[in-house]
């Protein structure tokens, strides 16, 4: 007997056998409420609460993640403040020596210049004798009327000679005394200019400290605020790290146009000395090789820079003692010098095959074309980019470096983003659980809604036949109250 | 130590042949030319042919160029056939060479009376075969119109398993002018040939687009 027939009360009628087992499965459902409510509930708090430590576990993981990566940034900041505030000392250091040293000279040619100028004025302040007083008293008399005496007359007009000459001699010296101060004042004008030019020196040394210092105050402010692990440094390092990233990723991309040029160069000729027709893969072997001289360019230029102290990406050769550092930066460098001179001879080659390529084509051309321009130009400038590239390339160390060391950075908020957006969903998804328990309660309601409806009416009824019986046994009471 | 180093040495080599590519990456091509009295004309449009084959080809590739004739099963219908050197420099000297023989041929070469396509795909498959190349490719410039010598027998299945034949400037006769069912049953004809044969079939008729030839 399957279900169907079991449901089929009465086969003839089967509208009457539906709602005999639709109200058949309403009361079984309605007796089975309260349970499936509970289980309904525990089931969904179950999800929910399993979701909420779920998102709990990642949170603890993002906040890990997020005090490492400061920790890392933080100790990477203060090593490179360290480092900035070193150099800012040394060059301090370097200013001040320099400065220092030539101090003595300085202060002797300034002692010079102003016992000159001293000297000078000293001698330019000397006025010329004025004339005697007596002179006046000669040339009042010489002014007396005669009165018509000859002979006084005569006396005083030789008075009146003598003291007009003696005054003119007077102005003569007195001019001569102007011209020769004057002349000391204007001997006076170099020393002023040197003595204004040494002070200005002077002047601009010390603004350089002072600019110098103004910088390592800074610095240092950098420094302590890194040193506190204060919230502002970690996002000031983690903006400044960001930016590097973004930066050296762009120049890395420089590079890599730089290496395919360095690709497109070599790959030609590579072919002649390869073989043109073989493959390792799907790749062609002359494509590899080519491909392998470059890496291997890089590489060199990576072990150069790296032994010039210049980046920091192989401990072990920073720790190298100065003698070996120096042998690794000679061998390093006769390599590159080696490989640019192959890549240079590569580079003609490929310009002489390019060119016999050319008027093959043209010979198997049936089409008359423009004959090509034979210059040595193009081969030179191929030649030239094949010597200069991998040594151009031996720099992409510099954006490497700040590329690995930023990206540690931005891979870590990258992961504590990733963990808190998992750490949402999770709570996402435990709410829905909760909140889908409480949707499925109701809508288990709804499908057993007849019974409720039942329920309903006889709880109201009964209530109103407490509340009948209350206020019977109230008015009772008041009445007996009342009676007394 | 002696057996670590050993052991690395295996493990080394082992890992390098793994690495290997053993598969073949060179084109073979074999074009075929018909020379019979109605097709002889047409021989500037496949000498233009070679010379778009000879620009494409690369150092390693492998190309030959016969003619169709009487009896094209043989060697000595082979008009220049030549695998490339590995390096540019001794390919492009080569393929000034091919070209020369074919140029030389093409000033003077001669109608045949009958025209054996069957004997010269069979020798095609047969030289292709032998170079060992990763792609091959069977170019067939004729009309399609094969006329045997009595007693010639041909109307065996061919052999084509991996070849991709291509037949170009297939020109309309003109009994295919009063009737062109002729033209397509003789297309098909051959396609179901080859097809048969376990190659794959084209047909190139606009010699513009000849990059179709060696394209996939």
């Amino acid at each position: 007997m399957s279900f169907s027939q079991i449901l089929n009360i009465w086969p003839d009628s089967p509208a009457l056998s539906s709602i005999i087992a639709i109200l058949g499965a309403v009361l079984l459902l309605y007796l089975a409420r309260i349970t499936m409510q509970k289980a309904i509930f525990s089931m969904s708090r179950v999800i929910h609460n399993g979701f909420r430590m779920m998102a709990r576990s990642v949170l603890i993981a993002e906040k890990k993640v997020v005090e490492r990566n400061k920790e890392v940034l933080l100790n990477a900041g203060e090593r490179a403040a360290e480092q900035m505030i070193e150099r800012e000392f040394h060059r301090v250091d370097a200013a001040v020596r320099r400065d220092m040293s030539g101090y003595p000279a300085l202060q002797r040619t300034l002692a010079e210049q102003i016992a000159h100028i001293d000297e000078d004025y000293r001698e330019s302040s000397e006025l010329p004798v004025p004339p005697p007083d007596w002179v006046k008293a000669v040339e009042t008399l010489a002014k007396l009327p005669s009165k018509g005496d000859k002979w006084l007359a005569n006396i005083l007009g030789d008075i009146h000679k003598t003291a007009v000459a003696q005054h003119k001699n007077a102005m003569e010296e007195y001019r001569n005394a102007c011209s020769k101060r004057h002349s000391l004042l204007d001997k006076m004008m170099p020393y002023w200019r040197k003595l204004s030019q040494t002070l200005d020196q002077v002047d601009k040394r010390i603004i350089g400290l002072h600019e110098r210092t103004k910088v390592v105050d800074s610095r240092i402010t950098e420094y302590e605020e890194i040193q506190k692990k204060t919230d502002t440094a970690a996002h000031m390092l983690t903006s400044s790290s960001i930016t590097q990233f973004f930066i050296s990723a762009f120049v890395l991309l420089v590079a890599i146009g730089g290496a395919v040029i360095n690709f497109n160069l070599i790959a030609l000729p590579m072919s002649e000395m390869v073989g043109g027709g073989s493959y390792i893969g799907n790749f062609k072997t002359s494509n590899i090789a080519a491909l392998v001289i470059i890496l291997v360019e890089l590489a060199m230029g990576l072990y150069l820079m790296e032994s010039l102290r210049i980046t920091h990406l192989f401990p072990i050769i920073g720790q190298m003692d100065d003698k070996m550092r120096t042998r690794m930066i000679w061998a390093t460098f006769i390599i590159l010098l080696i490989l640019a001179g192959v890549e240079s001879a590569l580079a003609f080659m490929r310009d002489r095959i390019a060119a016999d390529m050319q008027a093959l084509r043209q010979a198997l051309s049936t089409v008359e074309t423009a004959q090509p321009t034979t210059s040595w130009i193009p081969t030179v400038g191929q030649m030239v980019l094949g010597f200069i590239l991998p040594f151009a390339l031996t720099f992409v160390a510099i954006p490497l470096e700040s590329f690995v060391h930023s990206s540690r950075t931005l891979v870590g908020v990258a992961m504590a983003a990733f963990l808190r957006s998992i750490a949402f969903s999770l709570r996402l998804l435990g709410n829905i659980a909760y909140y889908l328990g409480e949707f499925l309660v109701n809508i288990y309601d709804l499908l057993i809604f007849p019974a409720l409806w039942l329920e309903n009416l006889v709880r109201n009824k009964e209530h109103q036949t407490e509340i009948k019986d209350m206020t019977d046994i109230n008015d009772i009471i008041v009445k007996e109250e009342v009676s007394q | 130590m002696k057996k670590l180093l050993t052991f690395s040495l295996v493990s080394i080599s082992l890992f390098l042949s793994g690495c290997a590519d053993t598969t073949s990456h060179s084109q073979g091509v074999y074009m075929l030319i018909d020379s019979s009295g109605t097709y002889q004309q047409e021989a500037k449009k496949a000498q233009a042919i070679v010379n778009y084959l000879l620009g494409t080809l690369q150092p390693g590739d492998s190309l030959a160029v016969a003619r169709i004739d009487s009896a094209s099963f043989s060697e000595k219908d082979i008009i220049s056939k030549m695998t490339f050197d590995k390096r540019p420099s001794v390919t492009n000297q080569q393929k000034r060479l091919f070209k020369q023989k074919v140029d030389e041929f093409v000033a003077a070469v001669k109608g045949s009376a009958y025209t054996d396509i069957t004997g010269g795909i069979m020798q095609a498959v047969e030289y292709l075969n032998e170079t060992g190349s990763g792609k091959k490719y069977v170019l067939i410039f004729s009309d399609l119109k094969e006329e045997l010598v009595k007693g010639h027998i041909r109307d065996f299945p061919i052999q084509l398993s991996g070849c991709r034949v291509a037949a170009l400037n297939v020109t309309k006769l003109r009994s295919d002018n009063v009737d062109p069912r002729e033209y397509y049953k003789r297309v098909e004809a051959w396609q179901a040939r080859v097809e048969a044969g376990g190659g794959r079939w084209r047909v190139i008729n606009d010699l513009e687009r000849l990059d179709a030839i060696l394209a996939d």
